[in-house]
Formats: structure tokens, C-alpha cells, sequence
């Protein structure tokens, strides 16, 4: 079909085009590339050494730990929800999805801030736990909690978007031909959403592993103990050792990278489940 | 109570009962304690909290850069989702990929890249000083992170809506008569105004809660370049729980405003473009 009439005059889209372009590259892409010239400006031998220092390897644990006890526990969390929701009908459930979508609506710094009225040193369980020798803030259960707060929704969010989609008649066949509930899920449940839970678990693992403020308030910012990867690029940018920074900040400028690829290939797939 | 219509799918109870334990305990329980926190310090004490003179200097510059930069965000992204719905050139798809990078790559990250483009010999500062333009440590620094920010909320908003929109009302438009801005002006715009709204109102709300990418292009000077999450986190190493609570609360509530007009416009918009 000829489309000539809706078609911008090619001056014009060569110039709209090259100012869309450029802004991108302005506002995006160099902020990428500043990180990683500037960690590989003292050469590789200094940025292994940034990499293998024993305060960045330790934070690098501490990272891991945070998204591999946070990721799991939304991912069954949007399991239990998006089924709940998607699969019934029940007054409240309006309220209850925009609920879950709280944690996006709140200053990453509130979301530490919360922890520490909880569970801090003044707060409500404060004196309780200092009496049992439990420290949940400026300590690793605090970064945990604050990780989970913040990634609360997004696995959650994507399964309700995609099970909704999807109906229940599936499950209903399965049921009639004789599944029990278990069979049920495994077999045709779970194969439906494979890649909206992935594609769920890579956003929630992206944000869990960047997350600053958050982490930042309950953290108390302990060498060796109570640093992530983001707070420990902080501690390195303020000590003027601006090579280390930008070399943590480079490892995670990857996995960042990786994460968008991911999720470039999970948004195909999960549009061929919707159907 | 919770009326649930029948259905022979099994899991109601324990998923539903789990839903709704996990979220109190992860995020309606703690985020109450701010209310009640506040409540308990007493009115007076949260009015002097919020009007103390640096505390309204950090609401003017957070309310202020968050507004620059969501418009910013607005004008650029719908070019971008233009460009990038509309015509076709070599790199689209790596362009559009590129759109979600503010979304993954750690604010942290993102801020201490900012401040080193824009100080007086970074690669964008050092152009930009000698034509007197200050960018790192000025409220022109915060509004370039807060751009950074918000861009991506106005480009995902916009691109769908564009992608959907019908030609056919444009050509109908262009076939009887109209110039191509005329079309632009009267069919297009309208169409995508309230995803431009949308976009809008979600770059502003994320702007002000916005944390690590703006503290180290901010500088933190005490009145002229100081957020509001920044003086929560101020007085909370300070140990003055009630004063960072008082600023939450107002926070809070703004931002909570925000995402009921944003559901809001949702539903408008859904109206106008779905069949009834």
C-alpha cells in the first residue's frame, strides 16, 4: 500500500532523526562509556587490582547474597499472587494489585528509612532485639530486607500482566481430565509462564544488585561487612580513588548490560506466550 | 471480608493467604511505622520538621529540577518514540534497547558517570565552561541526572500508543486537505497526549524520590544543592528519627497523589481508545 501521504518529507526525517539520535547518545550512551574509559585509564593491571582487593570481593559476596535470598523470595511471592489474582475473582483484588505496586511509588531512601523505624536501634523491636544481641539494621538482614522492598513487585507485576492474558480454561481442561492441583501447575501452568517468571526474576535481579539508597540507610556502610558493590563504588568515588570506582562501577555497568540483552530476548519470547 | 466466586481451580486460600501475609510484612507494616512514627512526634514538631529554611530550599530545588527534567523528558522522549515508532534506519533496534539503560544500569553507576562528563575538565564539562555553563554541583546538575532518569518513562509510555495509533485517520486527514503539521497538530497529538501525561507524571514521581544518581552531580551544598532524600539520609545519620520521618511523610503522600492521578489518567485514556 502506498503510504506517501502519512510520510514525513525525507529532509524532515533526516533531521529528526540525527536530534533523537543524538540526544540518546548525549543523555545515554556516554555515561556508559565514561565508566568504562575511565576504569581502564590506569591501565588492566590497576583494574584487576581494584577487581581482586579483598574489601571489592567481599562486597561482591554480599551483593550476591542480597539477590540470591531477595530474588527468591518475590519470585514465590509472584507465583502466590499473580495466581491469587489472575485465576479468581474476589472483591478487593483492585486494591490488593495496586498494593502490591507500592514499593515503585516510594523514595528508595524511605524504603531503608522503614527498616530502621522497625527494627533500628529507636525503633518499634529496637530494644527487644538489643536485648537479644539480633542486629537487623547496619547489618546484612537490614540490606536483605531493604533489597527486598524495593524489587518487591516486579515479578509479581509481570505474572499478573501475563496470566491474565492467558485465562483459566487451560488449567480448568487440565482439572477435568483428571491432574491433580501439582500436575496441574507443573505441567501446564509453569510451562505457560516460563519466560514472563524469567523475564520477571531478570528485572528483579538488575534492580536488586543496583539498588544505592535503599541499601544505603540500613547499611551503615561497614568495610568488609556491610558494603554492596553500589555502596562500595560510593566509598571508593569519596576516597578520591577514582580509577577503583569506576572499575566496580564498570562490573556492574556489565551486568547491566547483560540484563537489557536478557530482557530484549524475554520480551520476544514472552509476546509469543501472550499469543 | 473477601467474597471469591466459584471456581474449580484449586490454591485460592494459601496463595491468597500468602499475598497478603508476605506484603504486610515486606511493605504495608514497616511503611506504616512512618505514619505512625510522625504521628507520635506530634503536629508541631512535623511543622517546625518541614518548614525549617533548609528543608524548603531542598523541597524548591527537588519540586523544581523534577519538573524541568520531566518536561525535558517529555519533549525528547516523544521525539525519540517518534523516530523510533515512525521511520526506519540502520541501529534501530540497538537504539531502542538502549532507551531501557537508565532503568538498569545502577544509579550509583549512573551518578558518578554524570558528575565526570560534567565537571570543568570532564568531556562534556570542558565545552561547556568556557561558555560560562556550570553543570556539576549546580541545580542544572540535578536536573541532567534527574533527565537521565525520567526519559525512558516518557519513551515507554509514548511508543505503544504511537504504534497503534490508525493511519488510515491520517491519511483520511491528509486526503482532505490538511498540511502535514495541520495533521500532526489535530490527529496525532491528540492521540498521544495522554501517554505524553502519563509519561510525564511517572518521570516526575521518580525524580523525587531520585537518590544515588543525583547526590554526587549535586554536590550537596548546604540551601543551593541539597534534595529532600538527601536530608532524610542527613538526619538520619544525626539520629533525628522524628525531623527524617516528618520528610518522608510529606514525600510520601505527594508521591501517592501522584500515582492516584497516574491511575487516573490510565482509565481516561483507556476510555478514549478501547471500544466500549
Amino acid at each position: 500500500m502506498n503510504r506517501s501521504q502519512v510520510k514525513d518529507p525525507v529532509l524532515v526525517r533526516w533531521i529528526l532523526t540525527g536530534l533523537a539520535l543524538a540526544a540518546l547518545v548525549l543523555i545515554v550512551v556516554l555515561p556508559l562509556a565514561a565508566v568504562f574509559v575511565q576504569a581502564f585509564e590506569k591501565g588492566w593491571q590497576a583494574y584487576r587490582d581494584a577487581i581482586v582487593q579483598p574489601e571489592t570481593v567481599s562486597a561482591i559476596e554480599l551483593s550476591l547474597l542480597a539477590v540470591g535470598i531477595s530474588v527468591p523470595l518475590n519470585l514465590l511471592f509472584g507465583l502466590a499472587a499473580a495466581w491469587a489474582i489472575t485465576k479468581f475473582q474476589f472483591t478487593g483484588k483492585n486494591v490488593l494489585t495496586t498494593l502490591i505496586d507500592i514499593p515503585f511509588g516510594v523514595s528508595p531512601v524511605i524504603s531503608g528509612l522503614v527498616y530502621v523505624l522497625v527494627f533500628g536501634a529507636q525503633g518499634w523491636f529496637g530494644v527487644w532485639l538489643a536485648a537479644h544481641d539480633i542486629q537487623i539494621i547496619f547489618a546484612v538482614p537490614g540490606i536483605i530486607l531493604a533489597t527486598t522492598f524495593v524489587t518487591f513487585p516486579f515479578v509479581a507485576r509481570e505474572l499478573i500482566a501475563l496470566m491474565e492474558s492467558q485465562g483459566t480454561e487451560e488449567e480448568e481442561a487440565a482439572l477435568v481430565l483428571g491432574a491433580n492441583a501439582w500436575q496441574m501447575f507443573f505441567r501446564v501452568t509453569l510451562p505457560n509462564i516460563k519466560w514472563g517468571l524469567l523475564y520477571g526474576a531478570v528485572l528483579c535481579t538488575a534492580r536488586a544488585l543496583g539498588e544505592f539508597g535503599a541499601v544505603s540507610v540500613v547499611s551503615g556502610h561497614i568495610r568488609g561487612q556491610t558494603n554492596t558493590l553500589p555502596l562500595h563504588v560510593e566509598i571508593l568515588y569519596n576516597e578520591y580513588k577514582y580509577a577503583g570506582a569506576f572499575a566496580v562501577a564498570s562490573l556492574l555497568s556489565v551486568l547491566a548490560v547483560i540484563a537489557l540483552a536478557l530482557k530484549k530476548f524475554l520480551e520476544w519470547k514472552t509476546s509469543e506466550e501472550r499469543g | 471480608m473477601i467474597f471469591k466466586r466459584q471456581s474449580i481451580l484449586p490454591g485460592f486460600g494459601p496463595t491468597f493467604g500468602y499475598t497478603v501475609l508476605y506484603l504486610s510484612l515486606i511493605v504495608l507494616i514497616p511503611l506504616s511505622a512512618v505514619f505512625l512514627k510522625s504521628s507520635s512526634s506530634g503536629w508541631n514538631h512535623f511543622w517546625q520538621a518541614i518548614r525549617s529554611p533548609n528543608v524548603v530550599a531542598a523541597y524548591r530545588l527537588s519540586f523544581g529540577a523534577s519538573l524541568a527534567a520531566a518536561l525535558i523528558s517529555v519533549a525528547l522522549g516523544f521525539l525519540i518514540a517518534w523516530v523510533l515508532v515512525r521511520y526506519r534506519f540502520p541501529g534501530k533496534a540497538l537504539a531502542d534497547a538502549l532507551v531501557d539503560l537508565p532503568f538498569a544500569l545502577p544509579t550509583a553507576v549512573a551518578g558518578i558517570a554524570l558528575t565526570s562528563l560534567y565537571t570543568e575538565n570532564g568531556w562534556l564539562g570542558r565545552y561547556l565552561a568556557p561558555l560560562g555553563i556550570k553543570v556539576a554541583f549546580t541545580p542544572l546538575g540535578v536536573t541532567v541526572a534527574l533527565t537521565f532518569i525520567g526519559l525512558p518513562f516518557v519513551i515507554r509510555s509514548v511508543q505503544p500508543v504511537l504504534a497503534d495509533a490508525d493511519l488510515d485517520v491520517e491519511e483520511a486527514a491528509a486526503s482532505l486537505g490538511a498540511s502535514r503539521w495541520q495533521t500532526f497538530t489535530r490527529v496525532i497529538f491528540p492521540v498521544v497526549r495522554p501517554a505524553l501525561l502519563t509519561g510525564f507524571a511517572l518521570a516526575f514521581a521518580r525524580a523525587l524520590g531520585e537518590y544515588g544518581s543525583v547526590i554526587f552531580i549535586a554536590g550537596n551544598l548546604p540551601m543551593k544543592t541539597e534534595i529532600v532524600p538527601l536530608l532524610i539520609v542527613t538526619k538520619l545519620e544525626q539520629y533525628d528519627y522524628s525531623g527524617a520521618t516528618a520528610l518522608a511523610v510529606v514525600m510520601l503522600v505527594t508521591s501517592f497523589l501522584l500515582l492516584l492521578g497516574i491511575n487516573l489518567l490510565q482509565r481516561r485514556s483507556r476510555r478514549f481508545t478501547e471500544p466500549a
